[in-house]
């Protein structure tokens, strides 16, 4: 019971998290129709700059400016990039995405160099909040996430309840029409894009401490995210909530409980080979769960893909 | 059909209509000829290694792009296809008494079936639509089969991989390709095969459907072809020819590890297909060579090589969409107005002084990098064949006078360029 409450605590951590990142991803999407493959990229730059920034200013200041930074950076790279590839089509400005990511890791490594950078939780937050049974909870985690649901109200409020986000949803289906209202719909494409990279740049900043700052940060977590709103249905925001807390929750488990494979197969009624080791099915039977968990993912996008098409949340196609 | 009355083979515009098998004989045959000349020109060892790095990734290339290029759809993960393919040969390599019943050559053809094995199943629900979609799905199944090659150890080996020994297939002719000459004739065959089937699978029906189905899926459909299983027919055949490659790999160098099947080697392959030019058939082969190139010299002069690669592949897809291949074949209307040699002044007066500046600028990214990561005290760098201190101002100002005056000239040069080319493609004398 209590090591089940403790991974419902990491899976909400991990899952809130992922859903800073496809949030933003989500939005970006359902606005400009390009996935934008260099996401993880910003949260990676959010974390660096963070770091760089607490050196000098201390840790909020970092949490303050460091997204602020990434925020006008994603913005700058919609203006003069996207915005020049979008002519060539969606295809050229998801290659262009792409490239970029690379380039920005590989800036990152010319910048700070390949390893790990030693940015830490502040002295504020290093105690434990409580405990459940043995298990000590971080205050670090708690803060984690309070800061992503507290960015999760602030989003839905401005997107429902202002006339900002009025237009933006507005603009979201019918930017032409939106346009002739006299809105300058480039300029909203330019803030969301700069407002979606900055909450990465968010994640980045307070996940930086937990996952290591490191060059390969980005592609760890970028992959994961695109799966996340594959599976949520592309440009859904709550498709995008309840894929990240379910993605969170099944890697947590499947790390925590060591389920083998053989353990399933005998109780289904299969019995264990003799010879397991000459078998070619061994590695099949040798599985376990804390193995998989990181493909658990990618397993479920799969099934969800050949199910359900358009995600969990998506609309159908037309 | 009765296209005869509408297609005149005599015009050049309308001799390549669909589903003409003819193939121009010409640049093959100087293909094969160069195929076959060039160990004799470049004979040191290190030399054939590299042009068979390359004819692989031509291979490679041109069978991605047979999705990219033709098909429209973007994939992420196409390097698994030549993984699995790679590592089933592999596996035929160490099941000595099977393998020693054919010669070597055939067994390409087999990582390519293994490689069709996977895409056909990858493509039964992959291929349903193609753009973002396609492009997710290609890169959570290709992270996930990447991702069990850690965990299936019996068929990926693990981490140290699968290696095996090439010499114990049925002698061919004698040949038992000891020598990596052996292996360089072999590889150039399959190169050449590989490339003439791509091109006549272009040429076919269902190869100019793709080219529809890309441009107007909608409008296909109404034609009454299901786009999706022309999607699949493509993925599929683009599938074997990657798997071909993969087996070629695996030929020449004996081992595969999950360096073959993950993200960063389909990243690869997509920037060398785009470097090279999505819009021709050549383009990728191009994109190959060049990028095989810039990969050994650079990365024996520069630590920096995936910065500089990284920054020209996203200048490419900013500023030129058609890769190299398009550049090239601008100016091909010119060539036809004869009117290209008026473009050989203009061309050296800005791009001989954007290159000294783009090469200042690298000199500059260089001395930073140094400055920054160089041990301490270790303030002597080599750069451009000339050695000298990093720490110190001389160099810095002749870095960035270098950088802005050849920037510069180009700059101020660029509308005369732009003016000469637009002289040079346009019908009849100055205005």
């Amino acid at each position: 019971m209590e090591l089940i409450l403790v991974n419902v605590i990491d899976g909400l951590v991990t899952g809130l998290l992922l859903f800073m990142l496809s949030a933003g991803l989500t939005l970006i999407f359902s606005m400009m129709g390009v996935l934008n493959f260099a996401h993880a990229s910003f949260y990676m730059l959010g974390a660096y700059f963070a770091y760089q920034i607490s050196l000098a200013l201390g840790f909020w200041m970092g949490l303050l400016v460091a997204p602020l930074i990434v925020g006008v950076i994603g913005a700058g790279v919609e203006r003069y990039g996207l915005r020049r590839v979008h002519q060539y089509g969606h295809v050229p400005e998801l290659i262009f995405t792409f490239g970029l990511a690379l380039l920005i890791e590989e800036m990152v490594q010319f910048v700070w160099g390949k390893n790990t950078m030693p940015y830490s939780v502040p002295e504020v937050l290093n105690f434990t909040a409580f405990s459940i049974g043995a298990n000590s909870i971080p205050a670090y985690k708690i803060f984690m996430i309070f800061t992503s649901v507290a960015i999760f109200i602030g989003l839905l409020f401005v997107l429902n309840k202002t006339r900002v986000g009025m237009i933006i949803q507005a603009a979201l289906s019918y930017p032409r029409t939106v346009e002739a209202l006299g809105h300058n719909v480039p300029l909203i494409f330019m803030g969301v894009f700069g407002v979606g990279t900055a909450l990465a740049g968010v994640a980045g900043v307070i996940a930086g401490p937990v996952l290591g700052t490191f060059p390969g940060m980005a592609f760890v977590l970028g992959s994961i995210v695109f799966v996340t709103i594959v599976i949520g249905g592309l440009g859904s925001l709550w498709g995008a909530l309840v894929a990240s807390l379910m993605i969170g929750w099944i890697t947590t488990f499947a790390k925590s409980y060591n389920v083998q494979m053989s353990d399933i197969l005998n109780a289904v009624g299969i019995s264990t080979p003799e010879n397991l080791g000459n078998s070619v099915f061994r590695d099949l039977w040798t599985v376990t769960s804390p193995q998989i968990a990181d493909i658990l993912p990618y397993i479920l996008m799969v099934l969800i893909l050949i199910f359900r098409p358009a995600g969990l949340f998506g609309k159908r196609e037309s | 059909m009765n296209d005869e009355l509408t297609t005149d083979p005599s015009k050049p515009s309308q001799r390549m209509r669909a589903g003409s098998l003819s193939l121009t004989l010409t640049p093959w045959i100087v293909a094969a000829f160069l195929l076959l000349v060039l160990p004799f020109v470049f004979t040191n060892n290190s030399a054939i290694t590299i042009m068979n790095q390359m004819w692989i990734t031509v291979i490679f290339a041109l069978a991605y792009n047979m999705l990219l290029g033709q098909g429209g759809m973007l994939s992420f993960g196409h390097a698994v296809y030549a993984g699995v393919g790679g590592f089933a040969c592999m596996h035929i390599m160490n099941m000595s008494d099977f393998f020693a019943m054919f010669p070597l050559p055939v067994l390409p053809l087999f990582g390519g079936l293994f490689g069709m094995g996977l895409a056909l199943i990858v493509g039964s629900f992959s291929t349903r639509s193609a753009g973002t979609v396609f492009a997710m799905i290609s890169l959570g199944v290709g992270e996930l089969i990447a991702a069990c090659s850690v965990i299936i150890v019996a068929f990926f080996g693990g981490e140290e991989g699968i290696s095996g020994d090439r010499t114990y297939a049925m002698p061919f002719f004698g040949n038992e390709f000891l020598q990596p000459i052996d292996v360089y004739y072999l590889t150039s065959f399959w190169v050449l095969l590989s490339a003439a089937l791509m091109y006549l699978w272009s040429r076919t029906p269902v190869g100019r459907m793709a080219n529809a189905v890309r441009d107007n899926p909608e409008r296909a459909q109404f034609l009454g072809y299901s786009s999706r299983w022309v999607r699949f027919y493509s993925f599929v055949a683009s599938g074997f020819f990657a798997g071909v490659a993969g087996g070629l790999f695996g030929i020449n160098y004996e081992i595969l590890t999950e360096e073959n099947l993950n993200t960063a080697s389909s990243g690869v392959i997509l920037l060398v297909t785009f470097l090279g030019g999505v819009g021709f058939f050549f383009g990728p082969i191009i994109g190959a060579i060049v990028f095989t190139l810039l990969q050994t010299v650079l990365s024996l002069q520069t630590e920096l090589w995936a910065f500089y690669v990284g920054a020209l592949f996203l200048a490419t897809v900013m500023f030129f969409p058609g890769g190299l291949a398009g550049i090239l074949m601008m100016h091909v209307p010119a060539i036809k107005l004869g009117k290209a040699g008026g473009l050989v002044r203009p061309y050296i007066k800005t791009l001989v002084p954007a290159l000294i500046g783009i090469l200042g600028l690298a000199a500059l990214v260089e001395m930073t990098f140094h400055v920054r990561h160089a041990a301490t005290g270790d303030n002597e760098m080599t750069l451009f064949w000339t050695t000298f201190d990093s720490h110190a101002i001389l160099p810095w100002i002749i870095a960035i006078g270098v950088t802005v005056v050849g920037l510069g000239l180009a700059r101020a040069t660029l509308p005369a360029m732009k003016e000469a080319w637009s002289e040079a493609n346009s019908v009849g004398g100055k205005l």
